[in-house]
């Protein structure tokens, strides 16, 4: 059986999830040995704390954006107003929640303006409504993506600052802290909440058409067409999709700071949401998406900059540092580049 | 006296290759100056490939180019431009959001100390249209005229540079009649003032009334070139499709179809009057269950666009379509397909296959969306389905899991008509369905229409080849030019008698 360990070592490798998993394996292995204390996990009121639930903690904004982006650009599409969008939803929330430390014989008390369900409902559905609007002029106007979503990207963030009057919020309702900071079985509540995004999603796209509906529009829109998808209503859903993704990271982000800032809650996470999406192996040219490996995006890019900061990597190169991991990384999934360096090397095992 | 004048461009003895096609071989071509020449053929004849051999896109494998006596060998399109050789090619290629005098300047605007002249540009963009007698505002972007004004306006960009030979590959194709009328006064005056103009079209009609010479291409090689008076239309179809009319071809095919194919009873579909500006004049059509119609006509004679027409890939501008006696309005392809209507286009690439998809996904495709996204076919299910039709249509592939963009052009067509299939129409339009196919694969998607009918579908059949044609249909409407001109039925409906429809009209 010599031959069968290089046929399966190219199965492996070719498999999509192959290299994603990969880098990320790379990166641990890095802080294994060069990061003290980097897998140390300890408990602590019942909560587990360490650097690798931290990683997994921040994380989670970007995983849940990356998941419904990753929908957008299966389309052959693209939405850059994601991070506007958790201006948005964080500035919602924070409103219908209340700005005010309420006093009670110098005692605080947690009151809200509105339930703290419904203010997050509000904010959510707020979101998918912002979601709605791209999709119309991408689906109904005919605007490029990139356009489109770039109107928003713009608007978002003054419509954030109109919503909290330019001010920056402070939260004192504790309870919603819960959201971006509590612990639920000792594991950080947002994980739930991406867990069970990401499982609802895979659920949704692959036990109904949708999932091969939206590839062959992002494959072929013409033919897809003619073969009667119809490819304005998706659009219109995965735009909304998209949209309430953000809208959820919002009330995290919104939760981890304790306040709702129109300018910089969510400031340039699109960039790496498209970046995520595509580490996970999905093409920015559309068609086949994978939702976990845009997850698994996620995570190495969010490694990568703990990372960064553990080592002590000088706060001025930092992001060259990533630049040059990240471009590493997208050479090593191209099967072109991979043939190009150890094509002959491979050859000569063969 | 005709002997004495002299071509002022001379093409001998052209041959191309490309890898594994003999594009052209050792083809001729002549024009003289103040002629219209026409290069006829049929799709593939190698028309294009000769044009560009004479812009310098293609290099050529053998044979020489004399522009007025002169051995040329222009290296590309712009060398041949600077040697008065100029090209408007079928698509408009300008830039409309510039403006007309950009567009007929843009890369050799008059200059001084690197700052445009913008007064001279209008100025002399003005005058260069007014050589053909067209009266605008040249400082208005392109995109504000009509695509017969764009025309003209390609071609004064063409003229400009003291041109000898003018080359227009299909410049009508996208053009309506009073356009039409307008290019073709501009091209004679062109023709008056001694220009040498090379005109590719599929409009025959088009072909009598401007040029004075044709050249027939076919498969690649010269056919022969012929003064217009000598060539009657029908010979230029016989030399065109290369064989001699023959009568009485057979047509024993047809008696087997199905109950209603006579052409009577209750109509499946029925259209009347519909119609789509710069697409197809009004028309009426009737198609029964059971009954397989051929549409023939040469290419870009609207075919295609009827077939979008009744499909719902186009939208109407005039006209009705009844579906069972009921008036419908097909918005989209989705709703004709709702309504039992398949349609395999003729260009899969583009409007057919999607590539990266399985064999397994595109085959079950058109039947999922008509089901609705929430109810899925199970994994199972699809897998039924696309064995089925694998075996059925005896399609080649290493597996149903296999990227459909992989296939063979003739298995990418079965893959498309096992899509439809899987859907169970009522009515299937089939354009093109036997083009880019092995003899033999024809020969089985040819028996597998008929069986079809028989099974009492109703088959819309649109195909160049009339000998398919003549073999399985039951009537024939023959289009030209974008109008039905006739519907032959019955006995009539041998290749004589639809080549003779086309040509006389």
């Amino acid at each position: 059986m010599p031959r069968s360990i290089p046929t399966l070592f190219r199965k492996l490798t070719s498999a999509k999830l192959f290299w994603p998993l990969m880098a990320l394996a790379v990166l641990l292995l890095f802080n294994l040995v060069f990061t003290r204390g980097f897998f140390h996990i300890s408990i602590k009121d019942g909560h587990l704390y360490g650097s690798l639930i931290d990683v997994l903690n921040r994380a989670a904004p970007l995983m849940l954006i990356s998941i419904g982006l990753t929908l957008v650009i299966a389309t052959s599409g693209i939405d850059i107003s994601v991070g506007a969008v958790v201006a948005i939803s964080g500035a919602l929330v924070a409103m219908l929640i209340g700005g005010t430390l309420v006093l009670k014989d110098g005692v605080q008390t947690y009151v809200t303006l509105v339930p703290m369900s419904v203010a997050m409902i509000v904010a959510v559905l707020a979101s998918g409504a912002t979601g709605l609007w791209n999709g119309f002029l991408v689906s109904r106007v005919g605007m490029q993506p990139i356009v489109a979503t770039l109107i928003l990207l713009t608007a978002g963030r003054g419509v954030a600052q109109l919503i909290t009057s330019g001010q920056i919020i402070t939260i004192y309702y504790k309870p919603y802290f819960f959201v971006g900071n509590g612990f639920l079985l000792g594991i950080p509540f947002s994980l739930y909440m991406v867990l069970a995004l990401l499982l609802i999603t895979i659920a949704v796209t692959r036990r109904t058409a949708l999932g091969l509906f939206i590839e062959s529009i992002g494959i072929n829109p013409r033919a897809s067409r003619m073969t009667g998808i119809n490819a304005k209503n998706l659009l219109l859903l995965v735009y909304t999709f998209s949209a309430m993704c953000a809208g959820i990271a919002g009330l995290i982000v919104c939760s981890n700071v304790k306040s709702a800032d129109g300018n910089n809650a969510g400031l340039y996470i699109e960039m790496d949401a498209i970046l995520a999406v595509v580490l996970g192996g999905t093409s920015m040219s559309g068609g086949k998406f994978y939702l976990v490996g845009s997850v698994v995006g996620a995570l190495i890019i969010q490694t990568l900059t703990t990372t960064i900061y553990s080592i002590g990597v000088p706060p001025e190169i930092t992001l060259v540092v990533k630049a040059v991991v990240v471009f590493l990384v997208m050479m090593f999934q191209s099967s072109k580049f991979r043939s190009l360096v150890f094509g002959r090397s491979a050859k000569k095992v063969a | 006296m005709e002997a004495e004048r002299l071509p002022i461009l001379e093409m001998k003895g052209i041959s191309i290759e490309f890898p594994g096609v003999k594009a052209l071989q050792k083809v001729d071509l002549r024009l003289f100056p103040g002629e219209v020449h026409a290069l006829m053929g049929q799709n593939g004849a190698g028309k294009s490939t000769l044009i560009k051999a004479l812009t310098g896109v293609h290099s050529l494998d053998a044979g020489h180019v004399e522009l007025a006596g002169r051995t040329i060998a222009p290296a590309s399109p712009l060398e041949a431009q600077q040697l008065g050789i100029s090209t408007v090619y079928q698509e408009v290629n300008l830039c409309p959001n510039l403006t007309v005098a950009e567009n007929i300047f843009i890369g050799r605007q008059p200059m001084r100390f690197g700052r445009i002249l913008w007064k001279q540009l209008n100025a002399d963009a003005k005058a260069a249209l007014a050589k053909l007698n067209i009266d605008i505002d040249v400082t208005q972007p392109l995109s504000v005229y009509s695509v017969a004004v764009q025309q003209m306006v390609a071609i004064a960009r063409a003229l400009d540079v003291s041109a000898k030979v003018l080359i227009l590959d299909e410049p009508t194709s996208s053009l309506d009649e009073s356009e039409v009328a307008l290019l073709f006064t501009v091209l004679r005056q062109l023709r008056h003032e001694g220009l040498a103009i090379l005109f590719v079209t599929h409009f025959l009609d088009q072909t009598y009334q401007l040029s004075d010479r044709i050249t027939v291409l076919r498969n690649g090689e010269l056919v022969g070139e012929y003064k217009a008076v000598d060539l009657p239309k029908l010979k230029l179809i016989e030399k065109m499709i290369g064989r001699e009319v023959e009568l009485n071809t057979g047509r024993k095919d047809v008696a087997e179809t199905g109950s209603g194919a006579d052409g009577t009873g209750p109509a499946l579909l029925e259209a009347c009057g519909l119609a789509r500006k710069g697409a197809l004049q009004p028309f009426d059509l009737a198609i029964h269950p059971g009954e397989i119609l051929g549409l023939a006509g040469l290419l870009g004679s609207g075919r295609t666009e009827l077939a979008r027409l009744l499909f719902g890939a186009d939208r109407a501008d005039r006209g009705t379509l009844k579906l069972d006696g009921q008036p419908i309005v097909f918005g989209a392809p989705r709703q004709a397909i709702h309504r039992g209507i398949g349609f395999c286009p003729e260009d899969r690439k583009t409007d057919g296959i999607i590539g990266a998809l399985t064999v397994r996904e595109n085959i079950i495709l058109a039947l999922q969306a008509n089901r609705g996204m929430f109810r899925r076919l199970s994994g199972k299910k699809q897998m039924e389905i696309a064995d089925r039709y694998i075996r059925m249509l005896a399609i080649k592939t290493s597996s149903t899991e296999q990227a459909a963009g992989k296939l063979s052009g003739g298995n990418q067509q079965k893959v498309i008509l096992a899509r439809w299939l899987a859907t169970d129409p009522r009515f299937l339009i089939l354009d093109e369905p036997t083009r880019g196919i092995d003899v033999g694969a024809k020969s089985e998607i040819m028996d597998l229409v008929l069986s079809l009918a028989k099974a009492g579908m109703a088959i819309l059949f649109i195909s160049s080849e009339l000998e398919e044609v003549v073999r399985c249909c039951n009537r024939v409407a023959v289009l030209r030019d974008r109008v039905k001109i006739a519907e032959l039925q019955g006995a009539s409906v041998d290749e004589q008698t639809i080549l003779q429809t086309i040509a006389k009209g």
